[in-house]
């Protein structure tokens, strides 16, 4: 048991959260961060979908690693990563056509998400699987939480609710409140992120540069 | 063994491709039936909802039999060519709109609700990003709008998305597709800011530009495509 929590488990878990972040550290993952998050429930299924996805390649990828060809690695990867996509993407279809319906073009852009090929190359090519599996967790929740900060402002300030019910309240747009409808626009997400970005950074010293 | 060898990486990608693509074929037609399944409870769920019917946990298809009448394909004379049950539902819109007007079978949805007939037009158009499509139901009239339900394969979420939501689809309900001398006009989808003051008008969706364009486009094809079946007046019709 000891070596499922051991400290080095921990901070593969708890590094993607915040100190090495895969949106405000690294900025990958920039494009579906833009295209999903102008309003809450998107982003919540995205990130879930990103998290799984990226935790079981993971662990796929480390099953294989030391049989890999180091020439094709970059394509075997990619099939990887395509092929559970897309059982994710049947099967969500199958059981779940609501949610699939929803997400519609979102799902099949797991692919292209940066995040999945940085953690495969960085990190699954050269540990063991459940290593792997819990570094997958740790960026996918690092990733998803950063989404529903960003859609969760957008949405508030952009249609007025959260999750798709009305927060603010008719009175107050009666007093001449009114949407902001450039929050629904891409740029707005950009420089929420680029907000988050400069809070973090202020609070944690060490990743400023000299 | 060495792992980069020529052949041993034409080997691993032959077997990692046919695996993979194995996989995929067993998980596709394991679950096809269970997709087409909920392809057509979608489809019978569009319907339903051009009828302002509310279905939050109910079983759709029961519903879809107790609501739906009569099914009816008509040409574009509005001749009618098959009445049986299911007839408008196999026919794929999209594909008749391609064909010529003396080819075309156009499915009609006849609907009692609360005794009143209406009845259930298919809509099938281009948005933005790529399809977008819905069902417009009339009233006994074949006239004003008593309902539609519109959906997208790929709008801005926020934007041109929000012509799947019922705050805009319920601007339609009232509106008149016929001109005061009867004849087909459709509805004209405006630049938000210009007040609707019309009942050929509806108020388009800010930032969403192209796509409430794009609605108005396909109103109108498609709409259009019935215009004999609205000179066909029943019970107390004008003309």
């Amino acid at each position: 048991m000891s070596k499922l929590i051991s400290e080095k488990t921990k901070e593969v878990f708890l590094g993607p959260l915040s100190k090495n972040n895969p949106i405000t550290v690294q900025v990958l993952g920039i494009c579906s961060a833009l295209a999903v998050t102008s309003k809450l429930e998107p982003a919540l299924v995205m990130g879930i979908s990103v998290t799984i996805i990226v935790a079981f390649s993971n662990v796929i990828i480390s099953l294989l690693r030391n049989t890999i060809p180091n020439r094709i690695r970059i394509i075997v990867q990619l099939v990887v990563v395509a092929a559970l996509v897309t059982v994710v993407s049947e099967i969500l279809k199958a059981y779940a056509y609501d949610v699939s319906v929803q997400l519609s073009v979102y799902i099949g852009l797991i692919i292209t998400n940066c995040i999945l090929m940085g953690r495969l190359e960085a990190f699954a090519m050269g540990n063991k699987p459940w290593e792997s599996f819990v570094d997958g967790l740790g960026n996918g929740f690092g990733y998803a939480w950063i989404l529903v900060a960003v859609a969760f402002v957008r949405e508030l300030l952009g249609s007025g609710s959260l999750l798709g019910f009305k927060v603010i309240p008719q009175s107050v747009y009666d007093a001449g409140y009114m949407n902001n409808g450039l929050m629904m626009m891409p740029p707005m997400a950009l420089i929420i992120v680029a907000c988050i970005i400069w809070i973090h950074r202020a609070r944690n010293k060490d990743l400023q540069e000299k | 063994m060495n792992t980069n060898s020529n052949g041993y990486t034409v080997i691993y990608a032959t077997v990692m491709v046919i695996i993979v693509a194995l996989m995929l074929a067993l998980v596709s037609s394991a679950l096809k039936d269970t997709q087409t399944a909920n392809v057509e409870l979608d489809k019978k769920k569009q319907i339903l909802a051009s009828l302002n019917i509310d279905l939050e946990g109910k079983d759709a298809a029961t519903i879809y039999d107790e609501y739906i009448v009569e099914e009816m394909v008509v040409n574009y004379e509005a001749e009618i060519l098959d009445t049986t049950k299911f007839c408008a539902f196999k026919i794929d819109f999209l594909k008749e709109l391609a064909k010529s007007d003396a080819e075309k079978k156009l499915p009609i949805y006849v609907a009692k609700v609360d005794g009143k007939t209406k009845y259930i037009m298919s809509m099938k158009g281009t948005g933005l990003w790529g399809p977008i499509w819905g069902y417009v139901a009339l009233n006994d009239d074949k006239n004003s709008i008593f309902g539609s339900y519109f959906s997208h394969a790929s709008e801005t979420p926020g934007l041109g998305a929000e012509i799947a939501y019922k705050p805009f689809q319920r601007t339609l309900i009232d509106k008149k597709i016929l001109g005061t001398d009867l004849t087909f006009k459709s509805i004209s989808v405006l630049k938000p800011d210009n007040k609707p003051n019309s009942e050929y008008e509806i108020d388009g969706i800010s930032g969403g530009t192209i796509t409430s364009k794009a609605v108005e486009k396909m109103i109108f094809n498609c709409l259009g495509q019935y215009k004999a079946f609205y000179d066909i007046k029943v019970e107390g019709g004008a003309k």
